[in-house]
């Protein structure tokens, strides 16, 4: 049967890992091919890379470290981060992205989605969207989660699936960085209304959140999750031997 | 020499980085002089059928493809390429495949209970049945590959060499003689995946 993925996240600036990193026995954790190298070693099911460059030097530099991670990586790769055209998908599919995360890029240009699934395929086009709870709706944030799009978060991932999103990453800004758990109410009120994959951010402070997650929604296709992988708080091979034992499918 | 087959569609670049990776000379090429004096094809392809299909034919690589076939090159298609190896396909209509191998590709939705998602998209687990296939030489019964599709070749029991289980047993992998497909990606499977690359390679 289909197994529940594990996706560690990773920012990149200027084609360096950023946030503090603590690996036993990786002496460069900035570098984002020794990283992706790592983590895929690990049992990683699928790799984020979020280009957090504001520059167009940085950018370049970023699909060169994604060209050098796909020539020695072979699990699936998907890249957000500054994509707001056509052009951005296809300059980081050129360099071995196999899906393209859209944020603000797709709230910008109504049409964005539905263009890049037409090109590429459904297969290809992820939704990731912030949102939080303003007097108890979930609302759309743009800009990182600084401004409130005053969208409907339901609604809009409902257009996002029917312009041609395949998967939609939903990161609640209420439980992000709390570490207090994955925002189940979000995620089920997401995944009553889509029928494409869903993946879980924000929230996440260790093994057991994981194994309520896939117990409490069993709809929810995989977890994503930076720092708790990043400072070593918890292993994916750990994960996933935990998940089993509770009778979570995963890959081990 | 392997040659990847570029027809106009997909992207190839992490097939061919795969193939660099276990030190095999591959290059991606719509050449039909190139395709000729490959050792071995590789037929990859991502998206519809339908525009696949006419891609293929009007290059003329499909004439290529079955010239090469019937003198025994090793073909191995992948994903969409493992869907056009078949006689016919109803994706959004019914188009002729190639008819390497006897069957029908239809949608997975017609098999699969109804809380199911389509696309079947992740890792899952590849059955053998009582005889493993050489492409399978280096794996074990239940180890992972990433799939994504949503249609599913069926009608041809006689050329499955692995299944997997999605709510219904879908075809994962195909063989008739030279002629091998495989419904998920070996390039993004991990080392699993460049297991069977390199089976491929020994053929």
């Amino acid at each position: 049967m289909i197994t529940k993925r594990i996706i560690p996240c990773l920012d990149v600036k200027d084609g360096r890992v950023v946030k503090g990193v603590n690996f036993l026995g990786l002496a460069d954790v900035s570098s984002p091919v020794k990283l992706a190298r790592f983590y895929s070693d690990n049992g990683a099911d699928e790799l984020v890379f979020y280009d957090i460059t504001a520059s167009a030097e940085g950018r370049a530099l970023f699909t060169d470290i994604l060209c050098e991670v796909a020539k020695t990586i072979f699990i699936p790769l998907t890249v957000g981060g500054g994509i707001n055209t056509v052009e951005d998908f296809d300059r980081v599919l050129k360099c071995g992205a196999d899906k393209v995360s859209v944020n603000s890029g797709a709230i910008r240009n109504p049409t964005l989605i539905r263009d890049a699934a037409r090109k590429y395929g459904n297969q290809c086009v992820v939704l990731s969207v912030d949102a939080k709870r303003v007097d108890g709706v979930f609302r759309v944030f743009a800009k990182g989660g600084r401004e409130n799009t005053g969208m409907d978060a339901i609604e809009w991932i409902r257009r996002g699936v029917d312009a041609g999103a395949g998967e939609i990453v939903l990161n609640s800004i209420d439980t992000d960085g709390v570490k207090g758990g994955f925002d189940l109410e979000m995620l089920d009120a997401v995944c009553n209304v889509v029928d494409v994959p869903v993946i879980a951010s924000g929230g996440a402070g260790g093994i057991d959140d994981f194994v309520k997650l896939f117990q409490a929604l069993p709809k929810v296709d995989a977890g994503l999750a930076a720092s708790i992988f990043h400072f070593g708080e918890v292993q994916i091979k750990d994960l996933k031997t935990a998940l089993r034992e509770q009778g979570v499918e995963v890959r081990i | 020499m392997i040659a990847i087959i570029d027809y106009g569609v997909g992207n190839l670049f992490s097939l061919s980085s795969s193939f660099a990776f276990i030190g095999q000379n591959a290059v991606v090429t719509g050449n039909p002089d190139v395709i000729r004096s490959a050792d071995r094809l590789i037929l990859p392809g991502v998206g519809a059928f339908e525009d696949a299909a006419k891609k293929l034919r009007e290059s003329g690589l499909d004439r290529v493809i079955l010239d090469e076939v019937a003198k025994g090159k090793p073909l191995l298609g992948i994903c969409l390429g493992m869907q056009l190896l078949f006689e016919k396909s109803f994706e959004y209509g019914e188009y002729d495949g190639l008819g390497l191998i006897r069957g029908a590709v239809r949608p997975i939705r017609d098999v699969i209970p109804k809380d199911l998602k389509v696309p079947h998209i992740g890792w899952n687990s590849l059955s053998f049945g009582a005889e493993k296939h050489a492409l399978f030489r280096y794996l074990k019964e239940g180890d992972y590959v990433y799939f994504v599709h949503s249609y599913y070749a069926t009608e041809c029991e006689e050329s499955v060499i692995a299944s997997t289980d999605y709510g219904s047993p879908l075809t994962a992998a195909v063989a008739n003689g030279n002629v091998m497909g495989t419904q998920f990606h070996p390039e993004k499977s991990g080392e699993v995946g460049l297991a069977i690359l390199r089976a491929f390679c020994k053929m």
